[in-house]
């Protein structure tokens, strides 16, 4: 047994909800700049320079100052060309990573764990991605920012497709890919822009600006890494998939062989996808790509020799540096590992609200959950809500688990003005003893009755379409 | 003031497609302002039925991968644009297949009464030009099955979190 004091249990969530100094200030001009682009730059009106000024304003102190102002006014008068919509898509990340960096902070605060190493400078010199695919995205990104969400038609939304298609097959393109499927096919669900009931503003900004600044030379460098030697002890499963792509990121502490400290590390595996292959179908793509997911399933450990790890804190997982160890409780490792892990830090361009995916062990909480309401965990008086829509269709892990939990691990992150905890194992008490269930637990395969049956459906559904391809691709 | 949903960046735009069957309409898509997909051929596996109904007008088209007209999609559906509209409900759910067609209906929509109110409007039958479009657009859907994984890490799929909500 471990005493109930040490561990996750001194998350200070009181924190959490305390205001942040320059939050809302750097958030505002966020919000002026978004309201630009859903109107466009085509024919804009003064409401939009002013927006546009907002955005240069709340950089004026930076080295982009002078770059941004300049951009601003040509934005203003219509006139905008290409380095221009990147100097008000660099101005906006700058916000936003300040943005980032004020709310890591507070979570280091709230978690009370040792701090992340410095920022990472290594970079190994990447191959140059093919420039043209680069440039035909960024023709089309700044095409619509001229129209703007508004705007938007079918045509329009369709001309990412091609830079899409050829870029898909090159890996060294598959970031800016999957995200301008992911943004386009949003797109075109939502055409006309201009009978829009609502814009995700917030969002669709995000999007345009990292597929903007992707496009740039040397914008997704290959990382530096180091080989890793250790034990690796799995927390949980992240799932994150549209309609074309998905991806599942294991989050795990990795105890180094040597004795150095322990780390807080995540290993992914991605893959292009049709999108009818959904659920149980997910899984079983990845699933012979990264053993890890399996051994998080079944909770078990992973030994690992000299697996390559990036100063962000990713393993770039190949299964000849893998093999499987003893059982590992996940709840353990976040109860006496967790506490002494230190994260990685965060890449440069990495640096936005959406990226902050920390793990947590809160426990001791009472659970807050009225009928059709948000799902609550309340610690001293504390509330800190539960994102139950982030847990996967195809796992046992479901909002009823949660609500009946006495401890849970879980990834703390922000949006949307408030931190919020997504649920990666929940444990309750059956009949006295301590029974946790994980999100990602069919990840690696599943004797679960309901799992079985959706796994049976998912193997159907893409064997006929392999066989479709069979005949057609290759007549 | 914009509401939260207005600023989240995580923000479920679209919701993802409900599993089903997909021996029988191996593609489906509401794109290009029509319900299109591709229908089996019952008889010849070897076969498939380019089938599409334009929103507002309904105005239909059926045709095989070939370009040979559709024998049934004389006057009114044929059993593909029947099965093309059942599976698009399976995959969409009935509301949003009815919101993009622009099928009002008194009730709640399902797949028979979209068909009846759409039929009843005696559409138009269209032209077959958006067949080869569709059909190309299927085969581009079917090479996300041959583009390899990778296990180098996507920042950007953060903003694409999975969701329990279904179409
Ligand atoms: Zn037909």
């Amino acid at each position: 047994m471990v005493p109930d004091d040490e561990g996750g249990c001194l998350m200070r969530t009181d924190l959490l909800g305390e205001p942040i100094e320059g939050l809302d200030e750097a958030l505002a001009a966020v919000d002026a700049f978004d309201a630009v682009l859903t109107d466009g730059l085509l024919r804009p009106r003064p409401a939009q320079a002013e927006g546009l000024d907002r955005l240069a304003e709340a950089v004026a102190g930076t080295p982009l100052a002078a770059r941004v102002a300049e951009a601003a006014g040509k934005a203003a008068a219509g006139a905008a060309g290409e380095e221009h919509f990147l100097a008000l898509a660099a101005a906006r990340a700058a916000l936003l990573g300040s943005v980032h960096d004020a709310l890591a902070t507070r979570v280091d605060e709230a978690t009370g764990r040792p701090k992340p190493a410095g920022a990472p400078d290594r970079q190994e010199p990447s191959p140059e991605p093919a420039s043209t695919l680069s440039a035909a995205a960024r023709s089309w990104l700044c095409d619509l920012a001229r129209s703007g969400w508004r705007g938007l038609d079918h045509d329009l939304a369709a001309g990412a497709a091609p830079v899409v298609s050829a870029m898909l097959p090159d890996t060294l393109l598959r970031r800016q890919a999957a995200l301008l499927d992911g943004f386009a096919a949003e797109l075109a669900a939502s055409c006309p822009g201009a009978t829009l009931e609502r814009v995700p503003e917030r969002r669709w900004a995000d999007l345009w600006m990292r597929s903007l600044l992707l496009t740039l030379p040397g914008a997704a460098p290959a990382p530096a890494t180091t080989p890793a030697t250790g034990r690796l002890l799995p927390l949980g499963v992240d799932l994150q998939e549209h309609a074309t792509a998905v991806q599942a990121q294991v989050h795990a502490v990795f105890e180094p062989s040597d004795g150095g400290a322990p780390r807080l590390v995540r290993a992914a595996a991605s893959a292009p996808k049709p999108d009818t292959v959904v659920g149980a179908g997910l899984w079983q793509l990845l699933r012979p790509h990264l053993s890890l997911l399996a051994a998080a399933g079944e909770g078990r450990a992973m030994e690992l020799d000299a697996m390559p790890l990036t100063d962000e804190g990713d393993l770039l997982w190949d299964e000849a540096h893998a093999r499987p160890a003893d059982e590992a409780d996940p709840f353990a490792t976040a109860r006496v590992v967790l506490p002494t892990s230190t994260a990685a830090a965060t890449a440069p361009l990495d640096r936005h609200p959406v990226r902050i995916a920390v793990p947590i062990l809160l426990e001791g909480y009472a659970v807050r959950a009225e009928e059709g309401g948000p799902t609550e965990l309340e610690l001293a008086g504390h509330r800190l809500a539960v994102d139950v829509d982030r847990l996967p269709a195809a796992g046992p892990l479901t909002a009823e688990s949660v609500a009946r939990s006495r401890a849970c691990i879980g990834l703390l992150r922000w949006d949307a003005g408030r931190f919020t905890v997504q649920p990666l194992a929940a444990e309750t008490v059956v009949r006295k003893k301590a029974v946790a269930v994980h999100a990602g637990a069919w990840a690696g395969g599943t004797a679960d009755k309901a799992g079985t049956r959706a796994e049976k459906a998912a193997t159907d559904a893409v064997a006929g379409l392999r066989e479709r391809a069979g005949r057609l691709l290759r007549k | 003031m914009l509401s939260v949903w207005e600023k989240s960046s995580t923000a479920r735009v679209v919701a993802p497609a409900r599993p089903r069957k997909l021996a029988k309409v191996p593609f489906v898509e509401l794109a290009d302002g029509r319900l299109q997909g591709v229908v089996s051929s019952g008889s010849d596996i070897g076969r498939v039925y380019v089938s599409s109904i334009s929103a507002g007008t309904y105005a239909f088209a059926c045709s095989t991968n070939n370009n040979r007209p559709c024998g049934g999609a004389r006057g009114t559906f044929c059993n593909h644009l029947r099965a093309l509209v059942t599976e698009a409900v399976l995959q969409y759910g009935a509301e949003r297949v009815a919101r993009y067609l622009k099928v009002e209906t008194a009730q709640e929509p399902d797949a028979a009464t979209l068909l009846g109110t759409m039929t009843q409007t005696r559409p138009a039958q269209g032209d077959t030009s958006a067949a080869a479009p569709v059909f190309s657009r299927f085969l581009r859907h079917l090479a996300y099955l041959e583009l390899p994984p990778t296990t180098a890490p996507l920042p950007e799929m953060q903003w694409f979190p999975t969701t329990r909500a279904a179409a």
